[in-house]
């Protein structure tokens, strides 16, 4: 099967007056169509870098970043990116909110309002078009920003830390949630985290990457044997606690 | 819960007190200092040729008033305020956003803004007078030079303030430059704009009364300057104090304006 994204040999430094700070240094790995990836690193280690270099916001310096064959534009529309917050506008309703990308995109046609509508019904957001940010708890701003993100029809996911903001309770069910979402809309994501338990339970492949300059350390496949699994059981399988000391143990050579 | 506990009950009368409280001393602050003022002159305490008197001020209002004068004065003063705060605010959003769009421009013209903004405006005023002559016109312009420098230098620091993650969830939805503008940066800043509009109302006034009194024939600046060279100095006095109720009124007008925005 031929790779959804490809990532080749990619490098990046910062460059300031003050000097040069590697941030990427010869990363290579394939993300396959319908995969769950997640990315886990020392923080600070470049892995918000290697998200926008993705979605074409940065480029890279040497190297290549190919999805099927093209390489990604700034604000490509085959790629949804969703942020360590929501940033929902409070100047903006619920729905203006879910709406803002295709606004932007000027796609405001009656298919993708429709598919709006459909998700605010599923995901249980829809008695809540009219309100305001702030009357919704952290879990229902995170589906709203969810959705936004949804309502372009990305073909990819990028998901930069987007429970880091959440208490634990909170952020349990969030993932939960958003993981379900995804697997049940078919998206392929990739998952930035520091939170070694949250890879395990949501992605099918953990690439583990060093400190800075970031490279490649060591790609885990997660095969918890569960048939449906969801974030929530993936924490219950009997294996996922080696998978934890194995990811721990190889993260902390480079803390 | 509409019944309160009584330690509740308590609490908010303590509270509708201290502010009644502060009610009445500001106005028993005012009177007391009409009454000493009035006294004063009557007893002949302070010269009442210099420093007038209440009475006397609300004579002189009542006599223009009745000749209809004083109502030109205030008209041309208030209408040479607005129309220099209409400029001043869309040039200040204008001039900021063109600054937010070209921050290489921004950081060429800091310096000169930084200096005008410093410049006492009130040198420019004689300037202003042989260039563009003694009339509306320069009025307009002197109260717009007060304002615009230290608007236009706030908005752009506010602009630039505004959440970076913010603009760039626009960039990945696709949007330009210009969408970070109309979406995020000038939404954002509505709160700023507002405080900003009403520090700015005060200074047209301010730049209003130094062009009248260079350059008027009618205004309250006119009124002021021609009262201190023909001794006149209950019109002095009374132009003051109709000047601090219009700022107060033009004040409070847009505090209005913004609790309303705010609220929606």
């Amino acid at each position: 099967m031929k790779p959804l994204l490809e990532i080749r040999d990619v490098s990046l430094s910062y460059h300031t007056s003050a000097g040069e700070t590697p941030a990427l240094s010869h990363l290579t790995f394939d993300l396959m169509p319908g995969e769950f990836l997640a990315v886990v690193g020392p923080s600070g280690c470049g892995k918000s870098t290697l998200l926008n270099l993705i979605c074409g916001l940065l480029s890279a310096e040497e190297g290549t970043i190919l999805m099927n064959d093209t390489v990604p534009s700034p604000g490509d529309p085959r790629i949804g990116y969703m942020l360590q917050k929501d940033h929902l506008l409070e100047w903006r309703t619920i729905y203006q909110n879910v709406t803002l990308g295709l606004e932007i995109r000027r796609e405001l046609t009656s298919a993708k309002l429709e598919y709006i509508e459909e998700m605010l019904c599923t995901y249980g957001l829809d008695k809540f078009r009219n309100a305001r940010p702030s009357q919704l708890s952290g879990g229902m701003r995170q589906r709203a920003a969810l959705i936004r993100t949804l309502a372009l029809k990305p073909e990819l996911l990028l998901l930069d830390e987007p429970f880091s903001a959440l208490d634990y309770q909170t952020r349990l069910n969030v993932s939960d949630d958003i993981g379900r979402i995804l697997k049940k809309e078919g998206k392929p994501a990739i998952l930035v985290t520091h939170d070694i338990s949250e890879a395990i339970s949501m992605a099918d492949r953990v690439i583990i990457l060093t400190k800075r300059p970031a490279t490649v350390a060591r790609i885990v496949t997660i095969d918890l044997g569960l048939t449906d699994r969801t974030p929530l059981s993936s924490r219950n399988a009997p294996q996922f606690k080696s998978y934890f000391n194995l990811i721990w143990k190889e993260l902390n050579q480079y803390v | 819960m509409s019944e309160h506990s009584p330690a509740q009950k308590q609490y908010l009368l303590r509270v509708k007190r201290e502010k009644n409280l502060i009610h009445v001393s500001r106005i028993l602050l005012f009177l007391g200092f009409l009454i000493l003022w009035e006294i004063s002159a009557r007893f002949g305490w302070i010269d009442s040729f210099i420093f007038s008197s209440p009475s006397e001020i609300w004579i002189t209002f009542l006599k223009m008033l009745k000749d209809q004068s004083l109502f030109t004065h205030i008209g041309i003063t208030l209408a040479e305020t607005l129309v220099s705060f209409v400029f001043t605010v869309l040039l200040g959003i204008g001039t900021a956003v063109l600054l937010w769009t070209c921050p290489r421009l921004s950081h060429v013209l800091e310096p000169y803004l930084v200096v005008l903004n410093s410049l006492p405006k009130s040198a420019l005023a004689p300037l202003l007078i042989v260039w563009l002559g003694a009339n509306i016109r320069t009025i307009i312009v002197a109260g717009i030079s007060v304002a615009i420098f230290g608007s236009i230098i706030n908005l752009y620091t506010g602009f630039r303030e505004v959440d970076p993650e913010k603009q760039k969830l626009i960039q990945t939805l696709g949007g330009s430059k210009k969408d970070e503008l109309t979406k995020i940066v000038l939404p954002s800043s509505v709160p700023l704009i507002l405080s900003v509009m009403k520090v700015n109302i005060g200074l047209c006034l301010v730049g209003v009364i130094i062009g009248e009194f260079i350059g008027a024939r009618q205004g309250l600046g006119y009124l002021i300057i021609y009262g201190s060279q023909t001794f006149k100095l209950t019109w002095v006095l009374m132009s003051i104090v109709i000047l601090c109720m219009i700022a107060m009124g033009l004040y409070a007008a847009l505090d209005l304006i913004e609790k309303h925005v705010r609220k929606r």
